[in-house]
């Protein structure tokens, strides 16, 4: 169990939050430009490193606000 | 054994002679004409069926712990192919079929026990879901039938049936050949059989990296050195893409821990194996006796191996509800492995962007099922250079064609 750092309540229980993955990932701009590899790439693609990982969270019990953290895949520590 | 107190052993210290090795330990040859990077089930697999199938023998298996340490010793063993589309009907019965002789085909016991599986329904939504796959597996050619909850009580009578639950049974589907076998008899299995035709197994030899040049892979870089490989195979579950982006190459895979549990030994009570998706539970009793249980994935990426305990929590009052007999077990122990989740549920089996690269991944919660059919595929697509009819629908590239196999409903563990 993870005790995360929500930046407004504070630390919670990990079972109050929802997970997002991969933090930043934009929606394209001009969707329609992009080619069938591009979208597939937004689509499908994200990062999954063993070490430090930036990532979404939603305190949905709690706030229910989003918030970015990066923590290592590793050991679940939240350096961020 | 009579002689002087003192040179005698102690009293049951006479220990019978440790039994033959099932494998040799070789130390890695310079070369190989194939590198399978992963020595879990798919891995010693799919080099027993290079060997076997293919001649080619000059094979080594590297394996970053001991010999199917990973996920192969970490699943829940069950084997079923009710899958729902075409494309998952073709590999997971072709690989029924061959864990249907596989003892005699390896000559090694491996506890197959064809006992069944139900997937139960607890929605309309559910009962619509199951009797549509129940007639697009018999359209396959793959057993399946759909029960009534008095008939699912007739093969599993530990089932609450009850009506006056939050999530009512209202019938099932059901796989009679299906059922579970001993992981890691599988496993030695594969790895006595492959080493008998030639394959070096090496264990504690990681791969931190391949080796590249003019765009296709030439080896690999590992803690014992630079070995150097004409095709290298990856075959390493969760960890495929960190060796994937050694090499520059993205692969739409998520690492996620998967829970397991086992209950205490108790004496048979149930003779099947069930799953839920609703409830979400599958459960299944081992030939020793425990209660063999696991759920879904913990949401977030992870390679740590262990998950959190709420998840855990969840699946046994799940199982309890499915269950009541099940409220005096005890849990004697938890783990977590690391599956690579894909988009669609299905796997990525075929060439990779590098040449003479090949992918095995993203088998995520169902792989121990695929060890026999996957092995004989992915060795023929490295052997021919492109992919077996029965994989082909699992490349790489449906992720841009939009062809997804979307297994979500049929993999039965939520991702």
């Amino acid at each position: 169990m993870m005790l995360i750092p929500c930046p407004w309540c504070g630390p919670r229980d990990e079972s109050e939050f929802h997970y997002g993955g991969q933090a930043g990932v934009a929606y394209p701009a001009d969707p329609a430009a992009l080619s069938d590899e591009e979208w597939a790439k937004y689509l499908f693609f994200r990062d999954n490193p063993k070490g430090p990982f930036r990532e979404r969270w939603s305190h949905s019990a709690g706030c229910r606000r989003w918030f970015s953290l990066v923590r290592d895949t590793v050991t679940n520590e939240v350096l961020s | 054994m009579a002689g002087p107190v003192g040179t005698r052993p102690a009293p049951g210290g006479d220990l019978p002679e440790h039994p033959d090795r099932l494998w040799r330990n070789p130390e890695p040859k310079a070369s190989y004409d194939v590198i399978v990077v992963g020595g879990g089930g798919h891995g010693l697999a799919t080099a027993y069926y290079l060997a076997k199938n293919h001649g080619i023998t000059n094979v080594a298996v590297l394996e970053r712990g001991w010999l199917a340490g990973g996920n192969m010793a970490r699943n829940t063993t069950i084997i079923r192919s009710n899958y729902l589309w075409d494309e998952s009907a073709g590999i997971y019965e072709h690989s029924l079929k061959l864990w249907e002789s596989l003892e005699q085909e390896l000559d090694y016991p491996i506890l197959f026990s064809q006992r069944g599986v139900l997937n139960l329904a607890h929605s309309l939504q559910d009962v619509r879901d199951s009797v549509r796959r129940v007639h697009a597996n018999r359209l396959n050619g793959v057993d399946a039938e759909w029960l009534t909850p008095a008939q699912v009580r007739e093969v599993c009578p530990i089932v609450n049936i009850s009506p006056d639950v939050r999530y009512p049974v209202h019938g099932a589907t059901y796989q009679p050949r299906a059922g579970i076998a001993k992981h890691d008899y599988v496993a030695w299995g594969y790895a006595r059989a492959a080493d008998a035709l030639g394959v070096d197994l090496i264990q504690h030899c990681e791969v931190q990296g391949l080796q590249i040049s003019n765009g296709r892979v030439t080896g690999v870089h590992t803690d014992l050195g630079t070995i150097g490989a004409g095709k290298v195979a990856l075959s390493a579950a969760g960890h495929t893409s960190v060796v994937a982006a050694g090499a520059g190459i993205d692969l739409p895979l998520q690492s996620h821990p998967l829970q397991a549990l086992v209950s205490e030994l108790l004496e048979p009570v149930h003779p099947t194996v069930v799953m839920s998706n609703a409830v979400h539970v599958y459960v299944s009793q081992a030939h020793k006796g425990e209660l063999v249980m696991g759920a879904g994935i913990d949401t977030w990426n992870g390679y740590g191996q262990r998950g959190a305990f709420h998840i855990i929590e969840r699946q046994m009052s799940a199982a309890l509800e499915l269950f009541p007999v099940f409220a005096r077990a005890h849990v004697l122990r938890t783990w977590g492995g690391i599956v690579d989740v894909t988009p669609d549920a299905s796997p990525i089996v075929g060439l990779a962007p590098v040449e003479n690269l090949y992918l095995n991944c993203g088998w995520g919660t169902g792989g121990f099922k695929a060890t026999p059919g996957v092995g004989w595929c992915y060795a023929h697509t490295v052997a021919h250079g492109e992919p077996h009819p029965l994989n082909a629908p699992f490349s790489l590239e449906r992720f841009v064609t939009g062809a997804l196999v979307d297994e979500h409903g049929a993999a039965a563990v939520a991702h």
